[in-house]
């Protein structure tokens, strides 16, 4: 039997499996399918520091294997999260990942400072939203943006702070070295590509917001593109998402420098996916003789 | 709440141009099955969604759903044959209130929201009320359960056309002999839902409607399928369709 441990920034995750923002919930309903302390990490439902409704329907369109989705972050803001979800997450004995955005600099100074004091054990901050100080640009986008957004939150975080990136850039290498050199501790990536589909019909967009984030299976080789880039431009630890299905995935993410994984897409379309995942991670490393996950990250041979 | 079970498939009936209903082993799911909730079901390797489907009927282990086909999920699904196994995720979702029917309710389904209104009848029924069914559909070669629902009671059919049964629309036979019933409960287009919720806010009965919108887990996590509901201070909430719906209030409803 393997030794399945990864460390995460000084966080020890039982395995390398986590949940994707947004895809998970805050997790009830998957409690319901399979016991959450399985799991290494849970990713949780991105927050804002007030609750957001988020888009009308429709909020999602299928595509070949990937959705597109412009749920809009709906969440019910950072205090009911610490008030009413840790309790709950804090059941399972697994790691808790809360996501946290915002529109300003302000805004993302000050819920990382909430979160912060709350029982978490990393922070995950999403910079892939409109700056709206900034005629709306993504603050991801621009490596100026990333280093005041991440600084300023940095001076506040009390737990690890865990930047992750938007795909929707032209170096993602350069985006991850401003994170890296403004403080921040991980990165995780890739968000959603942005994409659009025409109801050919109609002429009128699928997704009520026009455009929306691809994410599943189909996104996977352009994540581990990237997880790959920045690994070769940073040194801290990385959490590889965008696609991931099965065992061989998650091998093949943290051959490409993951310290761990995140599961999305898949849990939509099967709820037991991470569970499926992580056993046929295991028989690949018991197969293979490799003793410890651990030893898989940027292990690419070239 | 919801369970995953892989289900064998007994039978695959064509029961009109594109429209085949499916008789499934499913004898977890079916236990635990109310009227109004659905399934949801991976429809092959080449489609990353389930599909979201109604369930006709659940008894005796045996799960029946009705669908058409809509795109390539529901294409996989029609070729199915007896003996194949199907990744079944439900019951999922929160059905019809069967406390709210009254001595008289009435059934009322348009198209493919027809189907869920059968197992909802037949439980009104069990339950000891008087129901009657309003069917409608496009024309006659989209009829379908008519004797299934005659079995149970007293049942209208429509047609848009006018090729079979009544000429009209369900909501003309509702408002029709709107008098006689104690509560109405309905599946179908939302511009049919929204006639039949409009008259029977008027006369004053409690109407349940069973939306629809596009999925993605099915069971309340990921937040794709919502649907517009009135706050208590008047402002617009979502609700989502999957968890919890399919089935609101029609009063609930931003419509």
């Amino acid at each position: 039997m393997a030794d399945l441990r990864v460390n995460v920034c000084g966080v020890e995750l039982k395995n390398p499996v986590t949940t994707a923002s947004g895809t998970f919930g805050f997790g009830h309903e998957y409690a319901d399918f399979y016991d959450l302390s399985k799991l290494g990490g849970i990713g949780a439902k991105g927050l804002t520091p007030e609750a957001q409704l988020g888009n009308p329907a429709p909020r999602i369109a299928e595509t070949p294997m990937g959705i597109l989705n412009c749920v809009g972050l709906q969440n019910p803001g950072v205090d009911r999260f610490i008030e009413d979800e840790i309790p709950f997450l804090r059941q399972f004995d697994t790691k808790i990942i809360a996501n946290v955005s915002g529109h300003t600099v302000e805004e993302y100074v000050g819920i990382v400072e909430k979160i912060s004091d709350a029982d978490i054990d990393l922070i995950e901050m999403n910079i892939s939203c409109p700056n709206v100080k900034c005629g709306g640009l993504t603050f991801g986008t621009q490596p100026k943006m990333v280093e005041e957004v991440v600084s300023a939150a940095k001076a506040v975080a009390k737990k690890p702070l865990i930047v992750k990136l938007t795909p929707n850039v032209t170096d993602i290498a350069e985006i991850a070295r401003a994170a890296v050199s403004a403080g921040a501790d991980g990165l995780s990536l890739i968000n959603t590509l942005l994409g659009m589909r025409i109801d050919v019909e109609s002429r009128r967009p699928v997704l009520s917001n026009i455009m929306g984030g691809l994410s599943g299976p189909a996104v996977f080789p352009v994540a581990v593109r990237m997880v790959y880039q920045v690994h070769q431009a940073v040194d801290v630890p990385i959490i590889g998402m965008g696609g991931i299905r099965t065992g061989r995935d998650i091998v093949e993410m943290m051959l490409a420098g993951a310290s761990a994984v995140a599961i999305g897409t898949a849990c939509i379309a099967d709820p037991m996916a991470p569970m499926k995942a992580l056993q046929e991670f295991e028989e690949f490393l018991d197969s293979h003789g490799i003793a410890s996950a651990a030893e898989l990250t940027g292990a690419l041979q070239l | 709440m919801s369970i995953q079970e892989n289900c064998t498939v007994r039978e695959n009936q064509a029961l009109g141009s594109n429209i085949f209903a499916l008789t499934i082993a499913a004898p977890r799911i079916t236990a635990l099955a109310q009227p109004g909730q659905f399934v949801h079901i991976t429809c092959g390797e080449a489609n990353l969604l389930r599909r979201p489907i109604s369930i006709c009927q659940a008894h005796d282990g045996l799960l029946k759903i009705i669908f058409v086909v809509k795109g390539e999920g529901t294409r996989w699904l029609s070729q199915r044959c007896a003996g194949d196994v199907l990744d079944i995720v439900g019951p999922a979702g929160h059905g019809f209130d069967m406390t709210r029917l009254g001595h008289r309710p009435v059934f009322i389904g348009g198209g493919i929201g027809v189907p869920p209104m059968l197992q909802t009848m037949q439980a009104a029924k069990a339950g000891g009320a008087e129901p009657t069914a309003i069917l409608g559909f496009r024309n006659m070669d989209a009829v379908i359960l008519e004797d299934d629902f005659k079995a149970v009671g007293n049942t209208y059919v429509t047609t848009d056309d006018g090729s079979y049964g009544i000429h009209g629309f369900v909501s003309d036979v509702f408002k029709q002999h709107i008098s006689e019933y104690t509560a109405v409960c309905c599946c179908g287009p939302k511009p049919m839902l929204r006639a039949l919720a409009a008259i029977a806010e008027e006369a004053g009965i409690p109407c349940q409607v069973s939306m629809e919108e596009r999925m993605g887990c099915g069971i309340g996590a990921c937040l794709v399928c919502v649907c517009s509901l009135k706050s208590k201070d008047g402002d617009t909430r979502y609700g989502h369709v999957c968890k919890d719906g399919p089935v609101f209030d029609a009063k609930e409803v931003q419509w």
